[in-house]
């Protein structure tokens, strides 16, 4: 069992994949399901824990907004940075249609 | 020709008094990685030719008296997922093959300007995901000490590369772990410094909270010396301490009297006997040595492993959506974005960071939110307030770095709980922001090394290589 008093399901592994864009065929939905089922199950010893009037920690040290002199700077090289992606067009990251041709 | 000394600031005092050639060094260094990398494969890449033209541009400096920089002709390793300006980085993931970073990373840079020279790019697991380098796309790292056992990880190819006498010094990462429990399991001193104190611009983002960078040495004032020459602010990471580096070096040999050091009765279970056994002769060794054992407790220690589970896959699931195949590294072609990001993704991740992109998007999603990621953020707090009562009696904490020592290839990498209970001792660090270092200290089961890890309070490098120090001189004296 889970924090939230369920195991997870090969649905939602199946839906997690979708949400973080991983096409996963259903053999390893079910390899997968398994594997995360185990380790999830591991983590309902915090279960045991009282956490009422505990606050989040989200980071280390508190965070602060750290700005710099509104000066220009030298930025990376577009050329540069282009060479690397598959596929640039007018000094573009060029990418298929947005809008499924199915759709 | 002079004897090549071993240690970082040996090779750094004979260039700089002309006793060796950076070249020679170099040369010496680049012959062991010939006559062992086969074996070993610590490395994703060896950058001979540029570690043989920065020698000799050394050399050059120094035959016409210009300034040289305090590392000047030290060979250094780099793990794979730091940036490097034109040199292919690959965080031994199939989705950055060949991709050609267009800068380097702050830690990179300033240890070129110190002088040092890069040997190569060192293997790990990908994205920095797991515990013994398995899960590396281009095949695992080989422990030197037995060659049919894991070097640990994820930075197992950099505690190998300092091993085997790759290099004296080199860098890793360590994100809950992955510096100290390596350095352990290949017998080395492996540091993981104050979040913020080291710079993560150009480290490739793993957990953005708990990522830090660090060194592996085989001394602890190695170790000390490379911390200096990477701490101190950086102004392209917000995240950065605003201070200056800390001189640690000193702090190596002054010795521990006078200090008080926690013993945590209730440290959570699993550790093999022989870990146990020279953590206590560790224990013992200190206390000899002037310093104070001092009992206490941090119960909930044991909770750590789930809230760094969440944690950290949580933080990753968002950290690597930037792998999506439209500016960087592979893309499978397909009819729409959609299509091409899912089959991208697919083909270029392996399955550990799959199923931790998975957790951490479940941990993340509506409905489970509170129960799994609200929570382990309150865990992650416990954890931080046992350690701040503690650190009010104590300086620093001794446990083991690893449960276990290193393990045969295989043994855990289809049984992704019993490789993340590797962790169980150096999450906690992670949660908190705290430094942490091990030291090799005897050996346990099968001959192999084990490593005592040293926590201190958040800036705590100072005491925390005090003891480390004190530690490495007693370490002479164990089986």
């Amino acid at each position: 069992m889970s924090p939230s008093g369920t195991p997870i399901s090969a649905a939602d592994v199946a839906k997690v994949a979708r949400l973080a864009r991983l096409d996963i065929d259903e053999a390893n939905v079910a390899h997968f399901t398994e594997q995360l089922a185990k380790v999830m199950g591991h983590f309902s010893d915090i279960d045991a824990l009282d956490l009422s009037g505990v606050g989040p920690m989200t980071q280390p040290f508190p965070l602060v907004n750290v700005l710099r002199e509104d000066v220009e700077q030298p930025c990376l090289d577009t050329d540069e940075v282009l060479a690397a992606a598959p596929s640039s067009d007018q000094r573009r990251f060029r990418v298929p249609p947005i809008i499924g041709l199915d759709d | 020709m002079a004897t090549i000394p071993t240690t970082a600031s040996g090779i750094a005092a004979a260039i700089a008094s002309k006793q060796i050639s950076a070249r020679e060094v170099i040369d010496s260094y680049l012959a062991q990685i010939t006559a062992r990398e086969t074996d070993i494969h610590a490395f994703n890449l060896v950058t001979a030719d540029a570690a043989r033209a920065h020698a000799d541009a050394i050399d050059a400096d120094i035959a016409a008296g210009r300034p040289i920089g305090p590392l000047a002709g030290v060979p250094i390793a780099i793990k794979d997922n730091l940036c490097t300006h034109g040199i292919e980085t690959t965080c031994s993931s199939k989705i950055l093959e060949g991709w050609k970073p267009p800068y380097d990373a702050t830690v990179v840079s300033r240890l070129r300007d110190a002088g040092a020279i890069m040997v190569g790019k060192t293997n790990l697991d990908e994205f920095a995901m797991g515990s013994s380098t398995e899960n590396s796309a281009f095949g695992p790292t080989r422990n030197p000490l037995d060659t049919s056992r894991v070097p640990g990880g994820s930075s197992g190819g950099s505690a190998a590369a300092v091993a085997a006498g790759f290099a004296p010094v080199s860098l890793g990462s360590d994100t809950g772990g992955s510096i100290r429990q390596p350095a352990a399991m290949c017998g080395v001193v492996g540091v993981k410094p104050t979040y913020g104190l080291v710079s993560r611009y150009g480290l490739c983002a793993y957990a953005s909270s708990l990522d830090q960078v660090g060194p592996f040495a085989t001394t602890v004032a190695d170790a000390a010396l490379i911390t200096e020459a990477i701490a101190g602010h950086d102004a392209m990471d917000s995240t950065s301490i605003p201070q200056p580096a800390p001189a640690l070096v000193a702090s190596v040999s002054q010795g521990v009297a006078g200090m008080r050091i926690g013993r945590v009765t209730d440290l959570p279970a699993g550790a093999e006997p022989e870990v146990i056994a020279r953590l206590n002769e560790a224990f013992a060794a200190l206390e000899s040595a002037g310093a104070t054992i001092v009992d206490i407790t941090l119960p909930s220690l044991s909770y750590a492993l789930t809230a760094y589970y969440l944690i950290a896959p949580a933080e990753a699931s968002s950290n690597l959506a930037r792998y999506d195949g439209v500016r960087y590294g592979l893309r499978v072609n397909a009819v729409d974005t959609n299509s091409m990001y899912g089959a991208t993704r697919a083909a270029g991740f392996g399955d550990e960071v799959k199923r931790r992109i998975m957790l951490g998007t479940y941990a993340l999603s509506a409905g489970y939110y509170d129960a799994y990621y609200g929570k382990a953020l309150k865990v992650r707090r416990l954890i931080a307030e046992d350690f701040e009562r503690a650190y009010a009696q104590v300086d620093v904490i001794l446990t083991p770095t690893s449960p276990v020592v290193a393990f045969p290839f295989g043994d855990k990498v289809d049984d992704p709980m019993a490789m993340y209970l590797c962790d169980i001792y150096t999450i906690p660090t992670n949660l908190a922001g705290h430094p942490a270092m091990s030291v090799p200290f005897g050996t346990g089961a099968h001959g192999m090394p084990v490593g005592i890890q040293v926590l201190a309070p958040a800036l705590g490098e100072a005491p925390m290589f005090r003891v480390g120090g004190a530690l490495e001189n007693a370490a002479g004296g164990v089986k």
